[in-house]
């Protein structure tokens, strides 16, 4: 949702990135506030992945220019872990599986080192145990898989269930969703969907990275960026999604095409 | 490419130290040994063809190529002697209060610090029942040059029998200190007898305290007699000065059950050479492992299981974790002669490095000649994933916090099979402590 005078969360300012020395992010701005909801699309090697893992922190990219402030704070100068722990979290697209690890401990290891950066007591086993089965509705996942090993196994929807519900424990103030739709069939699409929703409040906000429009339709963006060759093209309100779906990508190629030679 | 042969007539000096030399003032120092009944100076002067047959290894001896035991050659080492250590003078506890606990110093079974239990015989050299007598030195392994120099200066051994259909519900703690002021030599001897149908859980735990250097050579000799079931964990958690040699020499009976698990984190270099035969038929057989390394340890575990019956099942799960410059090596021989139809063996040695100067060889050895067998082997050697790493951080994990999450993954597949339950808490915390050290 869109509200008035909201604070700034996000503000990308002329962002360059590399990796292995190849430079992927071309001078991206983007400005997201309190309330609301974003959406990237664009096509395959656009740099949409690449700008979610910059903003997360990743090792092998490389900011070479431009700025990042969350909050108004310098993101990229904090420690990946410290991104998080500031609310800054990634739904990853390939959620990692982590054997000899079981989900619950997990689960409750990252929750509490949330809360010690917050200066609030950590939660023992049982308080934590209420409190993860309180959040197993939001994703309706069944709490079998809280005694198995994060996300050894689990199929593609279960490990994007998963992501929701560590999020969903965390609460972030900046929720990027990277390719949540990806693999999963309209079931599971709805209940990630409907978790995420749910966790929507006028003090955060959630950045969709997506290559389908099917996704906005359970999940309706604010705001759509269109994203190609590193940059932001164009930027719309939800009907851009519609657009792209009749006319593809590659509309927006010839609109690139005549802006360089105008 | 050379491939290199040893003999006992070429012995090769590559140490500049004179192994013959070494071995002979090795054998002198029995004389500073206790009088010991007529059976006991036959089973030690058994010993002596052995040795005399055998050099001390080097790196040209194809079994001992990755362990370098020079540094041991070069100690002037002395006898152990049994030292009067006081019960306050024990530091180590392991969780495990309430345990049969049988203590034994620089070889020498120490009753007054032991406590122990009517229903198991605990005895020693000097009061070993007749019928006990011929089971010392008997496991066919027992003829290498380091295990045939403990039978030779055997100067006490600890010996348990389980009687018949007894099931012992407490775990048996044996617990093995060397000490000393100067660089001693000891031979602990632990020698177990499972009679059939007992149930026994052994803990087998080395320690050193003092000051000097120790080097410890330790046999172990367990016979699981038909349908007994023997826990086994081993503990190896010598100080970082010392030298560890052991050789664990088990036989089965029918139907009998064998569960191991060796741990093996202390010690400067370190050789542990567990070794199963399995005489009977439908035995079950667990043999598992967890090495860890750091600074310049190198820790060697050469394992071995020999099939002679039909229908015998035996598993067996290494892993080593390596750290900074140290050094770990595995190799893991498998026999199944033609007598031994259906067969089912598995073996995995799996393996981390934390640091690029880490270093493990790993060898799965089988041989098989049955035609009618179940067998697995696969060795694997990784690092921590950065992506994975990444992954915990970017949920609020510090990277050090993180890798640590994920060795202790690592070694928890190994951990959950200890055969002790009581035990896995400490032996999770206490590795990640070794790393941090």
């Amino acid at each position: 949702m869109i509200i008035e005078n909201s604070p700034v969360i996000l503000s990308v300012q002329n962002l360059t990135a590399a990796v292995e020395g190849i430079e992927i992010i071309k001078g991206l701005s983007l400005e997201i506030k309190a309330g609301e909801i974003h959406a990237i699309m664009g096509p395959n090697g656009s740099g949409k992945s690449t700008f979610s893992k910059v903003l997360a922190g990743h090792p092998d990219y490389t900011v070479t220019g431009g700025k990042v402030l969350y909050q108004g704070k310098n993101l990229l100068e904090l420690e990946p872990e410290e991104r998080a722990r500031e609310g800054v979290f990634l739904a990853f697209q390939y959620p990692l599986e982590i054997p000899g690890v079981s989900n619950l401990d997990f689960l409750r290891v990252a929750y509490n080192a949330k809360r010690k950066h917050q200066e609030l007591e950590e939660v023992d086993i049982f308080d934590f145990d209420d409190l993860v089965h309180e959040r197993l509705e939001v994703v309706k996942m069944d709490p079998a898989f809280l005694e198995r090993s994060v996300n050894e196994g689990f199929s593609g929807g279960e490990k994007k269930r998963n992501e929701i519900l560590q999020m969903a424990l965390l609460e972030p103030t900046l929720a990027i969703l990277d390719e949540t739709d990806s693999g999963l069939d309209i079931d599971a699409l709805k209940i990630v969907a409907n978790g995420v929703n749910q966790l929507m409040r006028p003090d955060n906000a959630t950045l969709m990275i997506t290559h389908y429009q099917r996704l906005l339709d359970y999940i309706v963006p604010d705001f759509i960026h269109v994203m190609q060759g590193g940059r932001i093209l164009t930027t719309g309100g939800k009907e851009l999604a519609l657009e792209l779906e009749a006319k593809g990508y590659d509309w927006l190629q010839e609109g690139e095409l005549a802006e360089v030679t105008a | 490419m050379s491939i290199e042969v040893s003999t006992p007539n070429a012995r090769p000096h590559s140490t500049g130290v004179d192994r013959d030399a070494v071995l002979k003032q090795w054998l002198t120092l029995r004389a500073d040994l206790p009088q010991a009944p007529d059976w006991v100076q036959g089973v030690r002067d058994r010993a002596l063809p052995l040795l005399q047959e055998q050099a001390l290894p080097t790196l040209r001896d194809e079994d001992w190529r990755f362990t370098d035991l020079a540094p041991l050659y070069q100690v002037a080492w002395q006898a152990a002697s049994p030292t009067g250590l006081q019960i306050g003078d024990l530091p180590l506890r392991t969780g495990l209060e309430g345990a049969l606990q049988l203590i034994c110093v620089n070889g020498f079974y120490a009753p007054h610090l032991s406590t122990t239990d009517s229903n198991l015989t605990v005895q020693s050299l000097t009061t070993l029942e007749p019928s006990l007598q011929p089971y010392l030195g008997q496991q066919p392994q027992a003829g290498d040059v380091f295990a045939s120099l403990n039978t030779y200066s055997l100067s006490d051994v600890l010996v348990l029998r389980v009687p018949p259909n007894q099931s012992l519900e407490q775990p048996i703690h044996c617990l093995f200190i060397t000490v000393g002021d100067l660089p001693i030599m000891a031979h602990p001897r632990l020698l177990v007898v499972a009679e059939s149908g007992s149930v026994a859980t052994l803990i087998e735990d080395y320690v050193s305290l003092g000051t000097a250097p120790v080097f410890t050579n330790a046999v172990s000799e367990l016979f699981v007699a038909a349908n007994a079931t023997l826990n086994h964990v081993r503990l190896q958690r010598q100080s970082l000065d010392t030298f560890h040699i052991g050789k664990t020499g088990v036989t089965q009976a029918q139907d009998s059950h064998y569960r191991a698990f060796n741990l093996s984190w202390g010690a400067q270099i370190s050789r542990h050479e567990p070794e199963v035969i399995l005489q009977g038929a439908q035995t079950d057989t667990q043999l598992d492992g967890l090495t860890l390394a750091v600074g310049t340890q190198l820790a060697d575990t050469h394992s071995a299981i020999a099939f002679q019956q039909p229908r015998c099942t035996a598993r067996q799960l290494h892993k080593c974790i390596i750290d900074d410059r140290a050094r770990a090596v595995f190799n893991g021989k498998i026999f199944v002669p033609k007598v031994a139809q259906e067969t089912n063996a598995g073996q995995l040695s799996r393996n981390l490095l934390l640091s690029p100067k880490a270093r493990v060889d790993t060898k799965p050895q089988l041989e098989i000649v049955a035609d009618n067998v179940k067998c697995a082997h696969g060795a694997t050697v990784s690092q921590l994933d950065a992506d994975e790493v990444f992954y915990l951080q970017s949920r609020g994990l510090d990277h050090d916090s993180a890798c640590d999450l994920l060795v202790n993954a690592f070694a928890t597949e190994v951990i959950d099979k200890v055969p002790v339950p009581e035990l896995r808490p400490a032996l999770r915390q206490a590795i990640l402590a070794q790393l941090h050290s």
